[in-house]
């Protein structure tokens, strides 16, 4: 497997828009080739090469080193492959991705993952506001996949969810699984407020106790055997010292919420009783 | 040919084609998983009556379970693919789903699946869950314990059925000895179930019966109490009595391995002779002869 490596040389003053980061756009192409692919610095066309030194030629993998805190939209469309990045990446990291593997080894912006249908993302710090969310305007988010976040996330995870995997390893800030239609969302750390607000199915998971819309009602405390299966697969994947035994063969407290929609989705809270 | 001082018949097995599944049960103790395995495999002794054949093959330990708990593997061999969906969802559904604790997953990767948990999901009124993860797709049924989690499809695959084994012992006693000590060497090999009774059977058949309703009886040419009314007797005189192992197997490499075993305990343990049973080669696809699988 022959890797495409990407420097950062000079920090964009604006956010760079670059799709063209992507396995198959790579594939088949030169040093020259990939540093001369359009991309979007504001609103001003751009070459990659302008930004990154590129250095080997790609089949499947693309590795990129730098703060890459102000660049946008990597992995956009992805559907094999494997992108790893060693820094900071900007908003819509995995944009619309249907496969592979985006590795960020650092933080990430908002908008993680949005529109996904397959592949997994893992960040391995932080990731900001609508981690694998909707677009605004748009009836459902992430259709597939997993998203991985080891550290903390803000607002409206998964809002409006369709299927799929969210995992936080750290906490999570208000509005998680949002107007959420189906899927899982597991915080191990602590939820925010107006956890699954207009939630119609799905399910959201949190290690910590939480406080729970009123639309929601408590049924009962039990051990959700289907949760072993995405516990132990967490484990697997670089949440080994979060996942507790505990965690796995405890008991959870059960809500079935939103009232003001189905009904039929679900808030399970480790129970520490 | 003889081992020990048993003589090996040169004769062979002859076996069918059949469609195989194997079922993991899991519960939170290995006796509610084993109790579901029973109920779940009862009247799978023959296809003749049963429509099934299915029996335990083995104990699954927690680290090799799908959810880390104790686990049984049950395999289920039905005549056709047609039929093999069917008698999944009537047994899992009526033998596991109702036991204490359990939860049924699909044990066999194969491109042939059929669809189980998708049809028993809608014993949950509407208020069933899928989810998905990694793959596989899992039906979440609400109970009145908690939740009854099953696979939505199985996979299923050709597989061998009718193996067997026919041990001769000069006393009753020693034809039981030698033939459960085959049963239980043979039942250790991976992919294989013994359908009857302990794996042993008294009443071998034979195909059709002087009573056109009846599409097998009994095999009178293996009757001690017929050998001089029969005109088909293999009965030798110093017989007293016969028993046969059938072996279903997901392979043949796994009937032959399990046959294998089964000769050599039941000679260690001092049967007179050993032979099969066969139509004369014209009935089943696969045969297995004795003497070559011995050597």
């Amino acid at each position: 497997m022959s890797v495409a490596l990407l420097k950062l040389h000079t920090q964009p003053d604006v956010p760079l828009e670059a799709e063209v980061v992507n396995p198959s756009t790579f594939a088949g192409l030169s040093e020259t080739g990939i540093e001369h692919l359009k991309v979007m610095h504001g609103n001003v066309k751009a070459k990659l090469g302008d930004f990154f030194k590129v250095t080997g030629e790609s089949d499947s993998a693309i590795h990129i080193e730098g703060d890459l805190s102000n660049v946008k939209m990597i992995g956009t469309g992805m559907s094999s492959g494997k992108i790893t990045i060693d820094g900071n990446v900007g908003m819509h990291v995995g944009m619309g991705m249907s496969g592979g593997e985006i590795v960020v080894n650092g933080n990430a912006g908002d908008w993680v993952g949005p529109e996904m249908s397959g592949g997994r993302i893992v960040v391995k710090g932080n990731a900001g506001h609508m981690v694998g969310s909707a677009f605004r305007g748009q009836s459902s988010g992430i259709k597939g996949g997993e998203i991985f976040i080891y550290g903390d996330a803000k607002n409206e995870i998964g809002h409006a969810m369709r299927r799929g995997l969210i995992a936080i390893g750290g906490n999570a800030g208000d509005f998680t699984g949002v107007n959420m239609l189906a899927g899982t969302i597991i915080v191990m750390g602590e939820l925010g407020i107006r956890t699954g607000a207009g939630m119609k199915r799905g399910t959201i998971v949190s290690f910590q106790d939480a406080p729970m819309l009123p639309s929601f009602e408590y049924s009962c405390t039990y051990h959700p055997l289907f949760l072993r299966f995405y516990l132990l697969r967490l484990q697997e994947n670089g949440f080994t010292r979060k996942i507790q035994d505990q965690y796995i063969s405890g008991k959870y407290k059960r809500y079935s919420g939103d009232g003001i929609e189905l009904n039929r989705g679900e808030v399970l809270l480790f129970s520490r009783q | 040919m003889k081992i020990n001082k048993t003589e090996i018949v040169d004769t062979f097995a002859e076996a069918f084609e059949m469609w195989g599944a194997r079922v993991i049960i899991t519960a939170d103790t290995k006796q509610w998983a084993r109790a579901a395995a029973a109920s779940m495999t009862g009247f799978a002794t023959s296809v003749i009556r049963c429509k099934l054949e299915a029996a335990v093959e083995c104990e699954v330990p927690e680290e090799d379970t799908p959810d880390r708990r104790p686990g049984i593997s049950v395999l289920l061999f039905t005549m056709s693919k047609k039929t093999i969906a069917g008698q999944l969802i009537d047994r899992i559904g009526q033998c596991v789903m109702t036991c204490p604790t359990t939860a049924c997953y699909n044990g066999l990767e194969s491109d042939n699946t059929v669809v189980v948990g998708g049809k028993l999901r809608f014993f949950g009124d509407s208020y069933q869950i899928s989810k998905q993860i990694n793959g596989r797709r899992l039906w979440r049924i609400p109970v009145m314990e908690g939740e009854f989690l099953v696979d939505d499809s199985f996979g299923i695959q050709p597989a061998v059925g009718g193996g067997n084994l026919i041990i001769f012992g000069s006393r009753k006693s020693i034809a039981l000895r030698a033939s459960a000590a085959a049963a239980s060497a043979m039942r250790e090999v991976a992919g294989v179930f013994l359908p009857f009774p302990q794996g042993v059977v008294r009443s071998g058949s034979k195909v059709g019966s002087r009573y056109k309703a009846l599409i097998a009886s009994t095999n009178d040419a293996y009757c001690p109490t017929l050998r001089s009314v029969s005109a088909d007797t293999v009965v030798p005189e110093k017989v007293e009595a016969i028993y046969e192992i059938v072996v279903d197997g997901l392979n043949e490499a796994a009937i032959i391995k399990a046959m294998q075993r089964g000769i050599y305990a039941a000679a260690d343990k001092g049967a007179t002779m050993i032979s099969a049973g066969n139509y004369g080669g014209e009935l089943g696809k696969y045969k297995f002869n004795l003497h070559e699988i011995v050597q």
